[in-house]
């Protein structure tokens, strides 16, 4: 109640000074160019204030021909006149060429490091008049910053006549900046600005406020101190937000990276460790449909992820099928072999990835639908991040639903509980096992056209994922997917948790130590499989 | 009783490796020292190093061994004492350089004075005497294996639950240990070592009496695998390997058995790494990589799993191979051949080069006479 009061009194006093004001300005550029004409400092100055003021279309034209010293004035003909880099004459107040020879006393008007101010403070704020609200906005932000006291007249004009909701409230902070740092504004004015800026509640209303100039009257000082420590609640708690969500970000990329292990491991009970390595093949995948689209057709590009989604999972989910059925196949009942044959592979594609494209990090390209980010309240969300969670959902999604409803699903499950049951109720558990590799495989593929939008496609990409892969495994066990997605998530979220206290690397070694605590409650993970799965 | 074990531990081929080890460890030097350069046999100090090295690497090969051949803990994360060691040499190292350090501080090794530190943390008191230092080689190691063994063999981590886990620990301490506020010099670690007990690292003798400690080294900590696995204990240890819930249910408390024989193999570890420091003149957070930890395992593998010389010889082997291709023009093929060989090793010869020898033998003995042997020829596979 007392807010939205407090900003009615504020919009009324911004209104009722921005009508005084126009009309005291109201004077025509004419006359406001009239004051050039003495050579004298003080009437540049306010010269230079009335034709910002002025709102005439011509005001920005004169303002930077003086910045670069190209106004010209002559006293005889009380004129002003623009000479542009040719030496050609327009006057400055229409526009146009002058009509016969150039005055004879033409001379620069001068300018001096204080008007230097006055004349930034003025383009900017002829910006607030600008017919783009974004430039409006960024103007509105400057002077917020600024403080330029001299910015208050076409800040009122400005708030006068903003249609646009954001950049009206932009403006009004702006105005509440200007009025807290001026020595001669009212109390109750200032007790309002600081109001408005309190609603601003971030890092700079922050600052704003505890910077407030000495002759502060102790009421507005004691209001400006309840709205730091409101603001700075506020601020942890946006920032509590803004660390959930890049853990939900870490999260859903380490549940694409991890689910396919998952399922691995809890079918055939082997680790792949050349699990990451089909994670970078997709991020490569892409690559290369990125740069066949660039060479053919640039006008696809922003289908090029529609692409190399399936590319990827059939590329990574062959790879994984030629694996099983070379190597792997053999290994049966040798886990631990089995993590050194597929680290050997690992070594195997990364070279080979290696001297196929280079060790360098390639180019790969946001297409535009993913590209940007948006302002939600306090925290800044990019539409990469929130496609990776949406895509990393969406495969969950799908893998439950295959396990759940397909004749495939079926088999893995059984497979999965026991295996020699499976086999004599006539599971062909070798094809399984070889599906399901490819599947896992696929999946990671999959996860390297997402990875690609958010980390460098280098050889050495898989790498940097695998361990947390792992170790999302461990944690949310392989009895059943929701295992991965939890742990996927929690171990997210206890990342970006940690991080801001700890430092990534303390983090890392703290969350690495609280898994080893937890394991030794559940040796199995979270989800773990019971029964007599579990010493076959 | 040390007869007793002695002549338990010594069978021919044991007896004969420590013999071709000690030649070995008395030939080499002499072939450097004695001989003059221009000699055909004279062996240049480079290559004393180069196998002063891979004795080293033997050392640590041989501590994998101990623990995955006999008792069926692949452990990931073996780098990670061994490098753990090889800082502990190196901070005693570091504090010998004193004044002749660039920024010539009689306390602070160089990088701190750099990082504009001002005391010594209290982790690096006490590192100016040999004899802190050494003890510390074991100590810090085996420590922490203690520590994390204790949790995980409770817990009954097993299986690739457990390699998983050890590969996670050698991460998190490179990730540590890259930091410079961690206080091991950071990126660069530690080098630009002066001396060694007084003797200066660099010259041909120190070079040459610490390959051959390196050599003793392997001989003592061959001896003390073979007393173990030829013991009662090591007969527990073989069983845990091969049916770890059998073994429990006999009544072997499964945990203590692994603790231990973890604990003694993450000191050995951390032995080969001080040794290995002081004549690679340099040690950094890269040690602890998983991938050097998993290339360890691979010598095992390739020498012969559970067959102790077997470790040696691999390590040997594997590292030869790695000088030869990296110096060469064959240097970009090398991973593929690494990879290659993890793969072909596992598929083709899962017993190991001394392991397949000894299968033969076996053979040719079992056909030689009809009456079957039951000594321990071979390792079965176990998971």
């Amino acid at each position: 109640m007392r807010l939205s009061r407090a900003c009615l009194v504020a919009l009324v006093l911004a209104f009722g000074l921005a009508l005084g004001c126009a009309a005291a300005h109201a004077a025509s550029l004419h006359d406001a160019l009239a004051h050039f004409t003495t050579d004298d400092f003080s009437d540049t100055t306010a010269g230079i204030n009335e034709v910002a003021a002025s709102g005439d279309p011509r005001a920005e034209a004169i303002i930077r021909a003086l910045q670069d010293g190209q106004l010209m004035f002559s006293a005889e003909r009380k004129a002003v006149y623009i000479k542009d880099e040719s030496g050609k004459l327009t006057d400055a107040a229409t526009g146009q060429a002058i009509a016969g020879d150039a005055p004879d006393d033409l001379d620069n008007v001068r300018i001096n490091n204080r008007l230097r101010g006055v004349l930034d403070a003025a383009l900017g704020g002829l910006t607030l008049l600008a017919s783009d609200p974004g430039s409006r906005y960024e103007a509105a932000q400057a002077v917020f910053k600024s403080r330029e006291a001299s910015a208050l007249p076409t800040l009122e004009i400005a708030i006068a006549k903003e249609q646009d909701p954001r950049v009206k409230r932009a403006l009004l902070e702006a105005r509440a900046a200007v009025i807290l740092f001026s020595t001669d504004a009212k109390d109750e004015d200032k007790l309002a600005a600081v109001e408005i800026v309190r609603q601003r509640g971030d890092q700079e209303a922050l600052g704003l406020l505890s910077s407030l100039p000495a002759g502060t009257p102790a009421p507005v000082m004691k209001a400006a101190t309840a709205a730091i420590a409101a603001i700075n609640n506020r601020l942890v708690l946006w920032n509590a937000v803004q660390n959930a969500w890049y853990g939900v970000s870490l999260g859903s990329v380490l549940l694409l990276a991890a689910i396919g292990l998952a399922i691995t491991f809890g079918v055939m009970g082997v680790i792949n460790m050349a699990h990451g390595e089909m994670v970078m093949v997709g991020a490569y995948v892409t690559f290369v449909v990125q740069e066949t689209i660039r060479t053919r057709d640039p006008a696809l590009f922003d289908y090029s992820l529609a692409i190399a989604i399936p590319l990827s999972f059939l590329v990574a989910g062959c790879i994984g099928v030629l694996i099983e059925r070379c190597i792997i196949r053999f290994l049966y009942g040798r886990p631990l072999e089995t993590l050194l044959a597929t680290w050997g592979l690992s070594l195997i594609l990364q070279q080979a990835v290696r001297t196929t494209f280079g060790p360098n990090n390639r180019e790969v390209g946001n297409p535009s639908w993913m590209s940007g980010a948006f302002d939600a309240g306090g925290i800044t969300i990019t539409y990469n991040r929130l496609w990776i969670i949406c895509f990393a959902l969406a495969v969950f999604v799908a893998l439950l639903a295959l396990l759940r409803f397909t004749r495939f699903g079926l088999e893995m499950r059984a497979v999965t509980q026991n295996r020699v049951m499976a086999a004599s109720m006539g599971i062909r558990t070798s094809r399984v096992d070889a599906l399901t590799f490819g599947l896992g495989s696929g999946i990671a593929g999959m996860a390297g056209v997402a990875l690609s939008q958010i980390d460098n496609v280098s050889p050495n990409l898989g790498q940097g994922y695998i361990i947390d892969s792992f170790m999302v495994v461990v944690f949310g066990g392989v009895g059943n997917l929701w295992g991965t997605l939890v742990g996927s998530f929690v171990l997210g979220e206890a990342n970006k948790f940690l991080e801001p206290y700890a430092g990534a690397v303390l983090g890392k070694i703290a969350i690495l130590v609280l898994i080893i605590l937890f394991i030794q409650k559940r040796p199995r993970g979270m989800f773990a499989l019971k029964g007599r799965a579990v010493e076959a | 009783m040390t007869t007793h074990i002695l002549i338990r531990s010594l069978d021919r081929g044991a007896t004969l490796f420590l013999i071709v080890i000690a030649a070995i460890a008395i030939g080499v030097p002499l072939l450097n020292l004695a001989l003059p350069e221009s000699s055909a046999f004279h062996v240049p100090t480079y290559l004393v190093s180069l196998f002063g090295k891979y004795a080293c690497y033997a050392l640590l090969a041989l501590s994998i061994d101990l623990i995955w051949g006999f008792c069926g803990i692949l452990s990931l994360g073996h780098g990670a004492f061994f490098a753990l060691g090889g800082y502990a040499m190196g901070m005693y190292l570091m504090r010998q350089i004193g004044t002749r350090g660039v920024y010539a501080d009689p306390i602070l090794p160089d990088f701190m004075v750099f990082l504009n530190w001002k005391h010594l943390p209290v982790y690096w008191y006490g590192f100016q005497y040999f004899s802190y230092a050494a003890l510390m080689v074991v100590l810090v190691p085996g420590a922490l294996a203690f520590v994390f063994g204790w949790f995980a063999f409770r817990s009954r981590v097993t299986g690739v639950y457990l390699s998983i886990i050890t590969q996670a620990l050698t991460f998190a301490l490179m990730l540590g240990f890259f930091r410079n506020n961690f206080g091991f010099g950071g990126n660069n670690g530690l080098t630009d070592f002066k001396d060694i007990l007084g003797f200066n690292v660099q010259a041909e003798t120190t070079r040459v009496v610490l390959f051959a400690i390196s050599c003793l080294a392997i001989m003592l900590g061959f001896l003390l695998c073979r007393a173990i696995v030829t013991s009662k204990f090591g007969k527990v240890l073989i069983a845990i390997r091969d049916a770890e819930s059998r073994t429990r249910f006999l009544g072997y408390r499964v945990e203590s058995y692994k603790l231990v024989v973890f604990t003694l193999s993450a000191c050995m570890a951390g032995i080969a790494g001080a040794l290995y420091v002081p004549q690679v003149g340099i040690i950094n957070p890269s040690e602890f990589a998983p991938g050097n930890s998993i290339e360890a395992v691979i010598w095992v593998a390739v020498g012969g799993r559970g067959t102790l010389t077997g470790a040696v010889i691999g390590a040997v082997l594997v590292n030869y191979a790695k000088t030869f291709f990296t110096s060469g023009a064959l240097a970009p093929y090398w991973l593929f051949m690494l990879g290659t060989l993890f793969i072909a090793v596992t598929l083709l010869l899962p017993r190991g080069v001394v392991g397949t020898m000894r299968h033969w033998t076996a053979l040719r003995r079992d056909r030689a006479s009809a009456a079957a042997e039951d000594g321990v020829t071979e390792p079965l596979p176990a998971e």
